[in-house]
């Protein structure tokens, strides 16, 4: 049915760009605004990395009074705020300012958005990309690193994979998080702080071991809303520590998974929010 | 099929929650658009008219797919707006006169290469199209000046460019001459002219000025608490609205209303008077009159705008 409808005359219409092509253009011309301010840009990304590693020095200096947290080793630790900051700051990168979707639906600009030939999830994800938000990646990275140096593990082929598969869905668990919070906002518009507290706080939750929550807490992040799956699951696996809550062993392989059906689900919350979308009066 | 916009029977209803008490709140209502229909041949030019509030912008979100119609069906070049949201805005071309969709910290030039990429528009048509839009839209020295630097006239000339590379069916303005200078007006109107004769590019557009109306539009569309009150040539709106023009004096000093035939004094305020007249009539008897009868200190003639046209055409008290 498509296409049969088109008007005599009309010039041939090439399909519209695809999610990854948009979210290249978009980003493209954010980076290309940005360099149009060298200093503050190369200020931000200084200070994007600076004040994500502060997060890290906390727990430096809280090792430097005590020998472990919660019976974990500062390799142990590090290990889990490495994999937690690395695919938090991937997510982040890759559409950290979704939450100012809210502002977008408040003043009306995210009409602009709905008259191009593009998806909009895309344009809203890549609007105002920034290379400086690679600044949190890096510093996980850098950590994640150190931390597979110092750790005495005694590394299998299982374990060994296990660390890249929980970034990726970790990532991934991370994007539908920030998706299904932009989403929440065609109908709140203020709701970006109650998505940062699942978001950044989670990532913070995430770089302490489980054993220094109570236990009502992990089972949330586990049954409920499931960031324990984003590293603690898995990690604890490749560190040889039992999970807090009596789980199967091979739950530390169904984060590929719980992450596909998050992203199903963000999907469609996306989708029911942009077609209840209001705009503004004029 | 030659109707390019189709609507029967098109609403949209908002609800609206309203604060009744210290936590209930009251769930209302709002139909912005109430049961609208109308048909667009190709190549015409139409203008969608009506006070604020009245559900223009409504219907012209719900024609390019951003707003989901309540009820009734909408198709627009065989389209489902909405729901075939990419496709249609591939077809369409839309300038928002109070928003830019230019980007503000890059030159000109880079909006157009976006459009360019993102349209997918083919090289040559491209460059076509560009050519063309510089030349008749006086572009050619802003293309490689930030957005932020240009005038508002500048700009809004930048927007319908962009909006128009990718040959759109239909071309949606909402308010393209608002704020906009007599010589940036002119220029914008001159342009939409050509592009209608010459490319048959369809046209509808909202506005609160009237001229931009008598110079653009045969036809006319007025809507009003949502609903279509007068489709038709504009010569029939005038008639229909009797439409008043007003000359405003200022005198030397507080005096009677003045007498002269063919206007009526409409308000007095200290040395000043607004008169009245018809809008076909003209000024230059009246003001003779008036100059050689009173002692004239200066004088404006103020043109009908679409509220009082529509405000008379339609009698009775309205509320501002």
């Amino acid at each position: 049915m498509p296409g049969a409808a088109g008007a005599a005359g009309a010039p041939e219409r090439l399909p519209a760009p695809g999610m990854w092509a948009t979210y290249r253009m978009i980003a493209g011309m954010w980076i290309r605004s940005t360099l149009a301010y060298r200093a503050s840009f190369a200020m931000m990304l200084v200070g994007n990395f600076l004040v994500t590693a502060f997060d890290f020095v906390v727990i430096a200096l809280m090792f430097s009074q005590v020998r472990s947290l919660g019976g974990y080793s500062f390799a142990e630790v590090a290990f889990l705020y490495g994999t937690s900051t690395t695919a938090f700051g991937l997510a982040n990168a890759l559409l950290g300012s979704i939450d100012k979707l809210g502002a977008r639906v408040r003043d009306g600009t995210l009409d602009t958005l709905l008259v191009r030939p593009a998806p909009v999830l895309a344009q809203v994800a890549a609007d105002r990309f920034g290379l400086q938000r690679l600044g949190r990646l890096l510093q996980g990275l850098l950590v994640l690193g150190g931390s597979l140096l110092a750790l005495d593990v005694h590394w299998t082929v299982l374990k060994a994979l296990l660390v890249p598969m929980m970034l990726l869905s970790g990532t991934a668990i991370f994007c539908a998080v920030f998706v299904a919070g932009a989403a929440f906002q065609f109908w709140a518009q203020d709701a970006a702080e109650v998505q940062s507290a699942f978001t950044y706080g989670g990532q913070t939750l995430l770089q302490y071991p489980p054993t220094v929550f109570a236990k009502d807490m992990v089972r949330g992040v586990t049954y409920v809303f499931p960031l324990a799956f984003v590293n603690w699951l898995p990690a604890l696996y490749v560190l040889g520590r039992p999970y807090p809550l009596a789980l199967p062993a091979w739950f530390a392989f169904t984060p590929p998974l719980v992450a596909a059906l998050c992203l199903i689900l963000a999907g469609q919350a996306w989708r029911v929010g942009v077609r209840s979308y209001r705009s503004t009066g004029s | 099929m030659t109707d390019l916009v189709e609507l029967d029977g098109v609403e949209k209803v908002f609800d609206v929650r309203r604060k009744t008490g210290r936590w209930r709140r009251e769930k209302q209502q709002v139909r912005a658009v109430d049961g609208i229909s109308f048909r667009v041949p190709r190549g015409e030019m139409v203008g969608y008219i009506g006070p604020n509030g009245a559900g223009k912008s409504t219907t012209i979100k719900m024609l390019t797919g951003i707003l989901t119609p309540s009820a009734g069906r909408l198709r627009v070049a065989g389209l489902d707006p909405s729901r075939e949201r990419t496709r249609m805005a591939q077809r369409i071309g839309v300038v928002f006169g109070q928003r830019t969709t230019l980007w503000w910290d890059l030159p000109l030039y880079d909006s157009y290469r976006l459009a360019h990429r993102m349209y997918r528009i083919p090289d040559a048509r491209f460059r076509e199209n560009l050519d063309r839009c510089v030349e008749l839209l006086d572009l050619a020295s802003l293309l490689d000046v930030p957005v932020r630097q240009l005038s508002l006239g500048q700009r809004m000339r930048g927007d319908i460019a962009a909006a128009l590379l990718h040959d759109p069916d239909v071309l949606y303005l909402d308010e393209p001459t608002i704020g906009l200078d007599v010589i940036s007006k002119a220029k914008v109107r001159q342009f939409l002219r050509d592009l209608n004769a010459e490319r048959a590019t369809t046209i509808l557009l909202t506005t609160h000025d009237l001229t931009d109306i008598e110079q653009l539009c045969r036809r006319v569309m007025v809507i009003d608490h949502g609903r279509l009150m007068y489709d038709g040539a504009l010569t029939g709106l005038h008639e229909a609205g009797e439409s008043e023009r007003t000359l405003v004096v200022d005198l030397e000093r507080e005096l009677p209303p003045v007498r002269a035939e063919g206007a009526r004094v409409v308000k007095v305020e200290g040395p000043r008077q607004w008169l009245a007249f018809p809008a076909s009539a003209s000024a230059a008897p009246l003001v003779a009159h008036i100059a050689a009868e009173y002692p004239l200190v200066d004088l404006s003639v103020r043109e009908p705008d679409i509220e009082a046209v529509i405000a008379r055409m339609y009698e009775g008290p309205r509320v501002h």
